[in-house]
Parts: C-alpha cells; sequence; structure tokens
C-alpha cells in the first residue's frame, strides 16, 4: 500500500514539474535527412527511346521528358545517405512464416468467366495481332522528332 | 428523418429493432443522400438495385427469421479499385472502364456475408495514384466542407469518393485502399475516421495493387466505434491472399481503458517544413489533452521518416512499372483497334488507356530498374525503407519506449481545387502524404481522427501510429480523444438545400 503511494506521487509530482505541456511539439521545423542538391538531369533519347520499349508506352513529349527527368532529380535526394551493412527490406512480414496449403486444385471450371472481359476472342481464344514484331515501326518513326524535342529542352 | 444519416451502427441497429427504421427505407434514405450530393461526384456507380435486393434480405434476417448479422441493414461505399462481381471496377481508369469483374473481393464479400448493403462504387485517382481525387477519368471528386459550386475544396485522396459518401451520409462505412496515406488524408481533409490497418491484418485479394508490399485496405466511418465493427467484420486470415497472418483475428473491444498506462511519443520530425500553424495548434492541443489524461507525452526521434516520401517515390514507380504491365488490351479492359503487330497493339491500348501521370510512373519506374540503375536507386531505395522501419522499431521497443505515436494527419486542411491543381501529381503527394506515408513502409497501423475546425471552417485531423498489430490499444486511445475534443461532425441534413437543382 504504501509502495504504491509512493509510486503514484512520484508520477504525479513528475507531472507537476513538467506542466508546460506544449513543449512535447517542437515549434519549429526539424530539419531532415535528405539532400536538396537541384542537379539538373538528362536523359538522352537513346534511353527514352529503351523506356519506351520496355514500358510500351509513348512518352515523347518535351513535358513527359521533363517531369521523367524531374523524377529523376527528387530521387537523387537520398543516394548521399549511407546504408552500407544495411539488408533491402522487401516485405514487412520477413519475419512471418508464409501459409502453405495442401496441394489440392480449389479453383478452376472458369472458363466462361476468364474469358468474359475480353474484347475480342475466337471460339476459346484470346486473340492477339501477330507477334515478335518489335516497336521498329515506332522507334524509326519518332526517333527524329525526340531529337529535336531534346534540342527544344 | 433526415438526422438518421449520421446515425451510428449501434443507433441504427436499435431503430430497426425498435421498428423506427426498416433497412429498405434506411438504404433508401442513403441512395437519397447520393442522389442529393451527385454534384460531388463521391460515386463512380451507383448501385441501387443492389443496395435495395441487400437492404430486402437484411430485413428477412431481422424481422422474419429473427437472426440478425452484426452489419445488418448497414449501407457501404466500396472504393473503384476493389473487385465486386457483375459490377464495374474501373480503378478510375480509361483502361478498366469496360472491366466487369466476376469475383469479389475479400473485403467486399465479408461486408456482404455480414449483411451489409452496398450502396455504390467510390471515386479515386486514376489506379489510386494520387492524394487529391482529382486524377480520374470520372473527374474530381469535391468536398462538402464549405462547398461552393465555383470555389470548392479538394477531397484529398486517393479514396476521395469513400470520404465523401461517409461525409454526406450516403453511406455508414465505406472502404478505402492506402498505399500512402490513400484513406487516412481524404479521411482527415473531409473530417471523417480513417483506418489504415497492420499490413497483413486484412486481406488484399481482388483489390487491384498499386504496390503490393504496401497496399492495405482501409476503413472510413464517422466513428471510432463504427470503425471497429467494420474492422471486425473484414479482419483476419485469408486462404486466397498469402499475404494475411494465419493467425485467428480477436475482435478488438472498446473499453474504458487506464490512460495513465499508455506512452504516447510526438515524433518530432513530423514538423516538416510548410506545416500548416493551425496544424502544429491542434498537434499541441492533443497532446495536451492526453497529458491531462494522465498519458505519458514524450517526444521521440524517427530521423529517415524525413525520406520516406523520396523513397516511396522511387519504390512506388518501380512496382508501378511492374503491376501496370498485366494491361496489354487481350485479356480484359480496353483495346484498341491496332492490328500490325502485338506490341503495336500493346503500345497503343497503353496510350489510350493510361492518364499521363500512370504513363510517366510507368517509365519512371522503368528507368530505376534498368540493370545501371537497379542498385543505385531500387535496392538504395530498400535499404533505406528498413531505416525508416527500423525507427519504428527502436520507438516501440527500445530504451524509452511509447506505446502511441501521435502526429498530423496532413500539412493543412483542404486546398482549394485551384490551389492543389497548380502543383503535379508528384509533389501533391510528396506534401500532402509527408506524415502518412511512413507508416506503410513499416507496415503499421495508423488511424486519422478528425479533433477540430480550421478558421476557414475546415476539418483538421490527427493521426496515431502503432506497432504492428496493435489495433485495439491505438483505437481505444483514437476512441478517448474522439469523446474528448467532440468533433463537430457534418450537418448532412442540410444536402437537400445545397445542391437544389437548377
Amino acid at each position: 500500500m504504501l509502495f504504491r503511494f509512493i509510486a503514484l506521487n512520484g508520477v504525479t509530482i513528475q507531472r507537476i514539474l513538467s506542466k508546460n505541456y506544449c513543449s512535447k511539439v517542437p515549434s519549429k521545423p526539424v530539419s531532415t535527412v535528405q539532400n536538396d542538391d537541384k542537379n539538373k538531369i538528362c536523359i538522352d533519347p537513346s534511353t527514352i527511346t529503351l523506356l519506351e520499349r520496355l514500358s510500351l508506352v509513348k512518352y515523347d513529349t518535351p513535358k513527359g521528358i521533363k517531369v521523367l527527368e524531374d523524377s529523376i532529380t527528387f530521387a537523387n535526394k537520398i543516394l548521399h545517405i549511407n546504408t552500407d551493412n544495411i539488408e533491402p527490406l522487401y516485405t514487412t512480414l520477413e519475419n512471418e512464416n508464409l501459409n502453405l496449403r495442401p496441394d489440392k486444385i480449389t479453383q478452376g471450371n472458369c472458363q466462361k468467366d476468364i474469358l468474359k472481359n475480353a474484347t475480342v476472342k475466337e471460339d476459346d481464344y484470346f486473340v492477339a495481332p501477330t507477334g515478335n514484331i518489335p516497336l521498329l515501326e515506332i522507334e524509326n518513326k519518332e526517333l527524329p522528332l525526340k531529337a529535336t524535342n531534346k534540342n527544344e529542352n | 428523418m433526415n438526422k438518421l444519416s449520421s446515425y451510428t451502427i449501434k443507433e441504427i441497429h436499435r431503430a430497426y429493432r425498435d421498428k423506427i427504421l426498416t433497412p429498405t427505407s434506411f438504404v433508401d434514405l442513403c441512395l437519397q443522400k447520393a442522389i442529393q450530393s451527385i454534384e460531388l461526384n463521391a460515386f463512380t456507380t451507383i448501385t441501387d438495385d443492389e443496395a435495395e435486393s441487400h437492404a430486402i434480405e437484411s430485413e428477412k434476417r431481422l424481422y422474419v427469421d429473427r437472426k440478425p448479422k452484426t452489419l445488418d441493414g448497414i449501407t457501404i461505399g466500396i472504393k473503384d479499385n476493389f473487385c465486386t462481381s457483375n459490377i464495374p471496377t474501373t480503378c478510375g481508369s480509361e483502361m478498366l472502364k469496360n472491366f466487369v469483374p466476376t469475383y469479389n473481393a475479400t473485403v467486399y464479400a465479408r461486408l456482404r456475408k455480414a449483411g451489409a448493403c452496398l450502396v455504390g462504387k467510390c471515386n479515386l485517382d486514376e489506379f489510386a495514384m494520387g492524394s487529391g481525387t482529382v486524377d480520374s477519368i470520372f473527374g474530381p471528386t469535391r468536398n462538402p466542407w464549405q462547398y461552393e459550386r465555383n470555389n470548392w475544396k479538394i477531397a484529398g485522396g486517393s479514396s476521395g469518393g469513400s470520404a465523401v459518401a461517409v461525409t454526406t451520409g450516403s453511406c455508414v462505412a465505406a472502404i478505402g485502399s492506402d498505399t500512402g496515406g490513400s484513406t487516412r488524408n481524404p479521411a482527415a481533409l473531409c473530417g471523417v475516421v480513417g483506418l489504415k490497418p497492420s499490413y497483413g491484418l486484412v486481406s488484399r485479394y481482388g483489390l487491384i495493387p498499386l504496390v503490393n508490399s504496401m497496399d492495405v485496405p482501409g476503413i472510413l466511418t464517422r466513428d471510432i466505434d463504427d470503425c471497429v465493427a467494420v474492422l471486425n467484420s473484414v479482419a483476419g486470415p485469408d486462404d486466397l491472399d498469402s499475404t494475411t497472418i494465419k493467425r485467428d483475428y480477436k475482435p478488438i473491444e472498446i473499453q474504458d481503458i487506464d490512460m495513465s498506462s499508455v506512452k504516447i511519443g510526438i515524433p518530432k520530425e513530423y514538423h516538416c517544413e510548410g506545416m500548416d500553424r493551425e496544424v502544429i495548434n491542434t498537434w499541441s492541443y492533443v497532446s495536451d489533452i492526453l497529458e491531462k489524461e494522465n498519458c505519458i507525452v514524450k517526444q521521440v526521434s524517427l530521423p529517415y521518416s524525413s525520406v520516406s516520401i523520396v523513397v516511396y517515390s522511387i519504390l512506388n514507380q518501380c512496382e508501378v512499372a511492374s503491376n501496370m504491365a498485366r494491361y496489354d488490351g487481350i485479356e480484359y479492359g480496353l483495346r484498341t483497334d491496332e492490328t500490325y503487330s502485338t506490341e503495336e497493339l500493346y503500345a497503343s491500348t497503353r496510350l489510350q488507356g493510361f492518364s499521363e501521370v500512370v504513363r510517366s510512373r510507368i517509365l519512371t519506374g522503368n528507368y530505376f530498374l534498368l540493370t545501371r540503375n537497379y542498385n543505385k536507386y531500387f535496392i538504395k531505395a530498400l535499404k533505406l525503407r528498413r531505416l525508416i522501419s527500423d525507427d519504428f522499431n527502436k520507438v516501440f521497443n527500445g530504451e524509452n519506449k511509447v506505446d502511441l505515436l501521435l502526429t498530423p494527419t496532413t500539412l493543412s486542411d483542404a486546398p482549394s481545387y485551384e490551389d492543389f491543381s497548380l502543383k503535379n501529381n508528384r509533389d501533391q503527394c510528396a506534401f500532402q502524404d509527408f506524415c502518412t506515408q511512413p507508416a506503410n513502409m513499416a507496415g503499421i497501423p495508423a488511424v486519422s481522427i478528425p479533433i477540430r475546425l480550421s478558421k476557414n471552417g475546415l476539418p483538421l485531423s490527427l493521426q496515431l501510429m502503432g506497432p504492428m498489430f496493435s489495433e485495439e490499444l491505438m483505437l481505444n486511445v483514437a476512441k478517448k480523444i474522439e469523446s474528448i475534443v467532440k468533433f463537430p461532425s457534418f450537418d448532412n441534413t442540410t444536402l437537400a438545400d445545397k445542391f437544389v437543382k437548377i
């Protein structure tokens, strides 16, 4: 009982001493570890072409290239931080075991469902145009264009 | 009658038992709210047929079988990036405009199983990439607070439709998704509760992925009790999502807790450059309240949190580049008429189907993933992610540990659409997600609670974060804060007058 009283009192005294509540929230912005070095990034036309082929999207407007360059500049803010001997964190569940399920078929017979959302189909198949033709057309057509865009920048 | 649309789940169920209200009449009331506030653009689809048939089922269970379920007759909205069987699921994108899933996301399936009635699918930034709900093919969602037809505030995002649907009383609860703050941010700007559960607590099955290792379904409600009721019916292991924790879920109870045993940390780095004075004052105000409630409140440090946004921008774009590879026009979604080659079809479909924001994230992601950049950017970002996450481990488990962290949710109250549109998508997110993003890096739970109104008459909210799976303590403390600050909820009884059709 006596013990409890003292403990309680201890806490109370501590509280009274720190009555200045607002002090816990910092009154000024706290500086960050990121680097605000704004070195301009320039992406060459061949990289843009490569990225477009990898991404299978066209993105050759001057504005588009600027967005890409800005995003890289933004990312560069953290490159200076020391991460030696730090392991990458791929998932926050890295310490959890993955559940194993019995090796039994639980899904299937859903051909109709799977084909339902396809715009073009033939019998029970998805339909695609001829494959294995790289986006050469686009590349050839647009490389000179990209070069001019670059110059405008 | 109108006031009924701000009832809590408990009050609605009492009204059902006393027969002041029936599920069908309540669903009609909610649909009416959705129509009255149509100008706010909260919904991509209003599912009135489903809502009515769900209500009839609830009514039967309540009055004929006398075996009501936990959410019988409770109206819900679902963000339009969760699959709903036979109901369009668009992600706010041209790419999925014609997509009608053949299966239900687990969260929706569980809500239906608990008796909830679907009012509609909620608007979002395209593929949930944004923090304003301004980048959707259905147009922006508008904040109901201080609404004027020619001068309105953004709803926040990307789950802005879900937040507005709850605020206007079009539904009792809504499901959002949260990868960098997409549930908490619009909840904060619209003055409702927004919960981001621990990663692995709620199934992602049927949630169209953005960043797989950070995405979680979020919950938006008008108060903490409702939030707990919804969480209790959707949380727990799911065989269809291998990343859910396979331990049984113990339902959370809200009870009177001993606040003097709770230690609250104020992470100093969350006072960043550009944070509004009113937000800081609100933060101090609640920090003081907690001390008066005998909590132990102390300042802590999370130094790496400040780079969370930059690290996120790298990881997000890398995962987007990979996740968006599935949209090629062949199996589902938009398909252009291009017939020259498969590659041409893919490229033209993706050009037409994705907005500039999505395409630029894909392209930038592929840049970071190039062999020559992979270690420099992608692996570097993952290493920094560990440092960000370790900071949390230290404050929750190390010496001088705390149980919860209290921070602002957003840096200001809701900006006007005009001001917000001046910035590009990346800067919008960098600014608005500063306080919310770190929780996704570490997978920890966080909840945004509306506190009071700013001098502009707009909601100001704060965020609590806790260690993994500490939802019970976090929501109990949130409930305590809610009961003390008594936030003046949005008065949706005047909706009809506000949006009189011309």
